[in-house]
């Protein structure tokens, strides 16, 4: 079994992967909390990272979260990512959600 | 049931692995494969549900919900309610009998918090999974995992949920349990009810339009909760909160994530009410103690983890 190291080099956190694990199960296995941790199936998009340097194998993810012109920019989801080579990533921001108004409602 | 709204009849669930989404749905939550069809979608049922299915699995290339459909008294309270919808001002689409499988006519609406919403009269009556109409045992045995008891209720995330009131509650007949209010009055979730049970629908105000929170499914007491816990860490599945309690409704619940990330609950458990009922408040300065009765803290994946 081949074990790859992932260093996000946003927050410095450096952490071991193992080829059939996803970046995101192999930081929570240690504990770290450097990538956001939301559904860890690739349908909510909380877990988005960029992969700066590496080789990866991607497991199916929602299109909304990442389109095939995120994904050609490294733009990936660390939950459904697994490595072939040490990976370096680095954190995205958070994307807002469109503004929609509020109505006001009384009780 | 004033205008003919029965029940929740089905949801049907984007999914990014039909065959995962499949396991999960049965061997872990119990429910019960009862047709597939030849757009590939899979029909699902929990065992107590008289009607051939309640959850329908598609496969697409973004997990979320299509919509969900609310089961109507008869054929003549379907057209009333189409009529009512058309006078209100929703475009009302015809789904004709057939689209799903064993299903009659549907007509589907979206409202303004970007959801669509489906009713009907019909469906094929396949009465209780693996129990006798008469002289039925007490429940069946060969179900799988949690042995979910029903399909029971969605929880959606989306902006204008006024209107959204306004459709359900005027229209649909509908009735407020319980809602959460901000400092200066503005309803920000919204638990809504044809029935007894404290939600057959719930809103929570969120600006993005149209996004899936949870399916959620009935247990019966309290160890079946705990006994769900255990089956989602014997399977490794992903997991959002609980075992704990809400304070809206006083549910006691787990959630936890499809192998796409379409959030589950299970539940036992919370209040009841009627139509005489005042709905029940809960101030948004509490949220935490609101949906978190124990932590008394939300977590942001709750607020935020959508699909």
């Amino acid at each position: 079994m081949a074990v790859f190291h992932v260093v996000n080099r946003t927050t410095g956190d450096r952490f071991r992967c193992e080829e059939d694990q996803s970046v995101l199960k192999a930081m929570e296995l240690v504990g770290k909390k450097c990538v956001p941790v939301g559904c860890r199936g690739g349908g909510c998009g909380f877990c988005k990272i960029r992969v700066v340097e590496g080789e990866f194998r991607c497991g199916k993810m929602s299109k909304a979260h990442c389109p095939p012109e995120a994904l050609d920019k490294g733009e990936v989801l660390a939950c459904r990512i697994y490595p072939r080579t040490d990976l370096m990533i680095e954190c995205m921001p958070q994307p807002a959600a469109p503004l929609a108004e509020q109505t006001k409602t009384k009780p | 049931m004033k205008k003919g709204v029965m029940r929740p009849g089905h949801v049907q669930i984007r999914v990014l692995d039909i065959e995962e989404a499949v396991k999960h749905y049965t061997d872990l939550m119990g429910l019960i494969e009862t047709d597939r069809d030849e757009q590939g979608r899979v029909y699902l049922k929990a065992w107590t549900e008289v009607d051939k299915f309640s959850v329908v699995l598609v496969e697409a290339d973004e997990p979320g919900c299509d919509f969900m459909g609310f089961k109507v008294v008869d054929e003549a309270a379907l057209v009333q309610l189409e009529k009512d919808l058309v006078a209100y001002g929703l475009d009302v689409e015809q789904i004709p009998e057939g689209e799903l499988k064993d299903c009659g006519r549907r007509i589907r609406f979206t409202v303004p918090s970007g959801h669509a919403f489906e009713l009907y009269a019909d469906k094929l009556y396949t009465g209780k999974w693996g129990v006798t109409e008469v002289n039925p045992e007490a429940w069946p045995r060969g179900l799988s995992g949690m042995k979910a008891v029903r399909f029971d209720h969605c929880l959606f995330y989306g902006p204008e949920l006024a209107a959204v009131y306004d459709i359900f509650v005027n229209v649909l007949g509908f009735h407020l349990a319980e809602q959460v209010l901000d400092p200066e009055g503005t309803r920000i979730a919204q638990f809504l009810t044809v029935s007894m049970k404290e939600h057959d629908i719930a809103f929570i105000h969120h600006e993005e339009k149209g996004k899936f929170h949870h399916a959620s499914f009935f247990l019966e007491t309290w160890e079946d909760v705990l006994r769900a816990a255990d089956l989602i860490s014997m399977t490794d599945t992903s997991i959002d909160i609980g075992p704990t309690r809400h304070g809206l409704t006083h549910g006691k619940t787990i959630y936890f994530f499809d192998p796409s990330g379409n959030r589950n609950e299970v539940f036992c458990g919370g209040d009841y009410t009627y139509p005489d009922h005042k709905p029940v408040t809960w101030q948004a300065e509490q949220l935490g103690k609101a949906i978190f009765y124990h932590d008394r803290q939300l977590n942001e994946r709750f607020l935020t983890v959508l699909t």
